[in-house]
């Protein structure tokens, strides 16, 4: 089996507080990681360091592997770890087909091609003809879906889930947990998810990590 | 611990650092003139003045100074008219909004306040002289009926001595200013569920006003107010077409013994300027002071728990002082634009007896020099501004600096005269053979305007939710791609009214471009204060429509564009 998401030995500190010492975590490709702990333990502090979104001011050891590549000093953008946060944060400015063509890699070529994809998945997720529309003008659930759409789109090697599922009611939280997390064992991709809900943890079925 | 900490650093240290090298330079060639000008005001106001080598360093400027004629008045003059109308621009205000749950129904307002927030202010001065000229439309208005007046009556009503007309016009186009910074401090705290608080516990609108919601947002107007400050007490456009002529204040003394043909007079006339710096920060300071004083007597008023004070109902003239302001500041500019139609308009017709547009075909040859410098220069500053402020904010942003302490610190150029600077600067660009040129025109405009745009800039900037552009990066985009593709366009809407501000703020420059030009580059605003006082009325009031009307249409421009781009976007109505 190819490695998926490593942490070895992470340390994280902020003005002189550790956050989190040695923390070593093996998440294998498909494999759904639940992150739990209560507020302020640095839950959103390990996911923004994976993912290379640590504000300046953290002081940190240890490194973080993807696929076999040390990511520990890349810049965010070449780290090929998708997240998704509680909101959706669709591009405002944009098409819902264009926030997908956003995310999609760059790596599919051809314009027509492109859209030809991204129109077919839109469809898949039950979507279909909601290319044009404004985001703003979705309900909370289609919103979140393509927020999902577009970061599996842009073919993250790992996926960061930030409580993605807290906004959504429960009806359609449980619906839309299954969607994540059948796509990501579908695409071998290792997930990991911070929340507060132990439903969500069951739901994932995996191991659990509590910070303390 | 096994490994020792390390901060985390930028992916490419040495990106950043040629990115922080390049702003700060930047920076710097941009600031020169301010540093350049203060040493060259410093020096001739002690008597260092090698060019004319009058060479005795000492206090003799001072001295000249001190006894000059009328000094006393000027300092006096200049201090009143100042600090008189600041106060009274403020206590407006707050009477304003300690009354009002919001301006005649936010529309209206916008409509009022936009012509005179974004028209410069000899532009409102030049149309408030004819206001209150004996033979202005004020005059007109109540004759020959029932003045009695056939012929413009014997009153000093404009250029008075005491400063009146001057006093008036920096109410008239303060005031605005003052309403739109309080109506965005207003947007940062709830003031409805304060004030039902307030009400709950027995409080009416005004004092809950005044004792909860103003304490809230005051540091944020703080600013503001003392921009206004020092504006008011150094200002030469206005004191020019308004104020007394002899004595003048003190900022248009020292630009007339600048521009004195003896030029012995340079010494005085740099001391004259350095003093109006002192004014200044004096009057910063002795504002700040009786600050601490009222905010000290409002804790203990508060807690006298009193629910009411018969001077709160004062409030309702303040607020009707404020429409007073805006009815004049609009009038002052509406006459003007009667004027540049009018062919014949003798006194005391209220109307032009014989309308024309001959004026605006006959006068295009001329002004097309003056039009096309001024809207050249606003161009190029607006642009250069947006760009030098997007660098910075972006840079800044990227390496976590405090963009407040960044974006107070831009601001210093607008809490100091400019009337300091101003002949110093001329010295550097002299030397540099740009004098009378527009790129050092230019330059020294955007000490100006840059800050402006800063300041409109920061706080959308900071406003933007920073997970957009994470989500961005977690989807593979460089940060080049997340600026244009994501925060430029979702900024759309701020970033054109910061360029329509720094537009505005550029067609109002009267002095840099006075002093950096030479008097040989003629723009609309110092067309119009140089024509105000004996020119043709025609052609005064067609340069100051033209010069309301520039900044105007730009900032109409930028509220419909993103109107009109983002038709579809409902998530981008609101946005900034």
């Amino acid at each position: 089996m190819r490695p998926g998401l490593v942490l070895k030995s992470v340390t994280i500190a902020v003005d002189g507080r550790v956050l989190m010492e040695n923390l070593d975590l093996a998440i294998a490709p498909g494999e759904v990681v639940t992150l739990m702990g209560q507020s302020g333990s640095g839950k959103s502090t390990l996911v923004n360091y994976i993912g290379g979104h640590l504000d300046r001011g953290f002081r940190a050891s240890g490194s973080v592997h993807l696929g076999g590549r040390n990511i520990t000093a890349m810049p965010a953008a070449e780290r090929r770890v998708g997240l998704l946060f509680q909101d959706d944060l669709l591009f405002p400015h944009l098409s819902v087909l264009e926030n997908l063509l956003f995310g999609l890699a760059a790596s599919v070529r051809g314009r027509v091609a492109r859209r030809e994809l991204a129109v077919g998945e839109l469809a898949r997720a039950g979507l279909s003809g909601f290319e044009d529309r404004d985001p703003a003008t979705l309900s909370g659930g289609q919103r979140a879906r393509v927020a999902l759409l577009r970061t599996l789109l842009a073919r993250p090697d790992a996926l960061l889930l930030d409580e993605p599922f807290g906004k959504l009611d429960p009806g359609l939280r449980s619906v839309f947990r299954t969607v994540v997390f059948d796509q990501t064992r579908q695409q071998g991709i290792p997930v990991l998810l911070v929340t507060h809900d132990g439903a969500d943890a069951e739901a994932a079925g995996g191991r659990v990590v509590t910070l303390a | 611990m096994a490994t020792p900490l390390h901060p985390l650093s930028p992916a490419r240290p040495w990106r950043a650092r040629i990115a922080i090298a390049g702003l700060a330079g930047t920076l710097i060639i941009l600031l020169l003139p301010l540093g350049a000008g203060f040493l060259g005001t410093v020096l001739p106001a002690f008597g260092i003045l090698p060019a004319i080598g009058t060479g005795e360093v000492g206090l003799t400027p001072w001295r000249d100074l001190a006894a000059s004629p009328g000094f006393a008045t000027s300092l006096r003059l200049t201090l009143v008219t100042g600090l008189a109308s600041t106060a009274l621009a403020f206590a407006l205000t707050v009477g304003f909004f300690a009354s009002h749950r919001q301006l005649l129904g936010g529309r209206l307002a916008e409509a009022l306040l936009a012509p005179l927030l974004a028209s410069p202010h000899s532009a409102i001065a030049v149309g408030l002289a004819f206001l209150l000229a004996p033979s202005g439309w004020l005059a007109r208005l109540v004759s020959p009926w029932p003045s009695g007046w056939t012929v413009p009556p014997d009153l000093v009503t404009i250029h008075d001595p005491w400063g009146i007309a001057l006093t008036i016009g920096l109410v008239v186009k303060e005031t605005p200013f003052l309403v739109l910074v309080t109506l965005a401090a207003l947007n940062q705290v709830d003031a409805p569920s304060i004030l039902r608080t307030g009400a709950a516990l027995g409080y009416r609108r005004r004092s809950a006003w005044l004792k909860l919601v103003l304490p809230l947002i005051y540091p944020q107007i703080r600013l503001p107010i003392y921009i206004v400050l020092a504006f008011s007490l150094s200002v030469v456009d206005m004191a020019l077409v308004l104020g007394p002529g002899n004595p003048p204040t003190l900022a248009v003394a020292a630009v007339r013994w600048f521009n004195a043909p003896d030029v012995t007079r340079y010494p005085m006339a740099a001391a004259a300027a350095l003093l109006v710096l002192v004014v200044v920060m004096a009057a910063i300071g002795f504002w700040r002071v009786v600050e601490m004083g009222l905010a000290r007597a409002g804790r203990r008023w508060i807690a006298t728990g009193r629910r009411w004070h018969p001077a709160i109902e004062l409030g309702e003239v303040l607020a009707t002082g404020v429409f007073a302001a805006l009815a004049l500041g609009i009038a002052a500019l509406a006459s003007m634009v009667v004027w540049s139609f009018a062919w014949r308009w003798p006194f005391p017709h209220r109307l032009p007896v014989e309308w024309t547009v001959a004026l605006w075909t006959q006068q295009a040859s001329s002004l097309t020099g003056p039009l096309i410098n001024t809207i050249g220069l606003a161009l190029a500053t607006t642009a250069m501004s947006l760009a030098v402020a997007i660098a910075a904010f972006e840079i800044l942003e990227n390496h976590s600096f405090a963009l407040p302490a960044v974006v107070r610190a831009a601001a210093l150029p607008l809490l100091l005269p400019q009337v300091a600077f101003q002949f110093g600067a001329q010295v550097l660009l002299v030397g540099l053979h740009l004098d009378g040129d527009l790129i050092g025109v230019c330059w020294l405009q955007m000490a100006f305007v840059l800050p402006y745009v800063l300041l409109a800039l920061a706080d959308p900037w900071r406003a933007l939710d920073g997970r957009y552009a994470r989500s961005a990066a977690a989807l593979g985009a460089s940060q080049v791609r997340i600026l244009l593709a994501i925060k430029l366009p979702i900024l759309l809407r701020p970033l054109l009214i910061a360029g329509a501000i720094g537009f505005a703020v550029s067609v109002a420059q009267y002095l840099p471009t006075l002093f950096a030009g030479g008097g040989r580059i003629a723009t609309l605003t110092t067309e119009a204060v140089t024509r105000s006082s004996g020119g043709d009325r025609r052609v005064v009031g067609l340069l100051v429509t033209l010069q309301a009307a520039l900044p105007m249409l730009i900032y109409g421009a930028a509220l419909v564009i993103p109107k009109v781009l983002y038709a579809n976007r409902r998530g981008m109505a609101g946005a900034a």
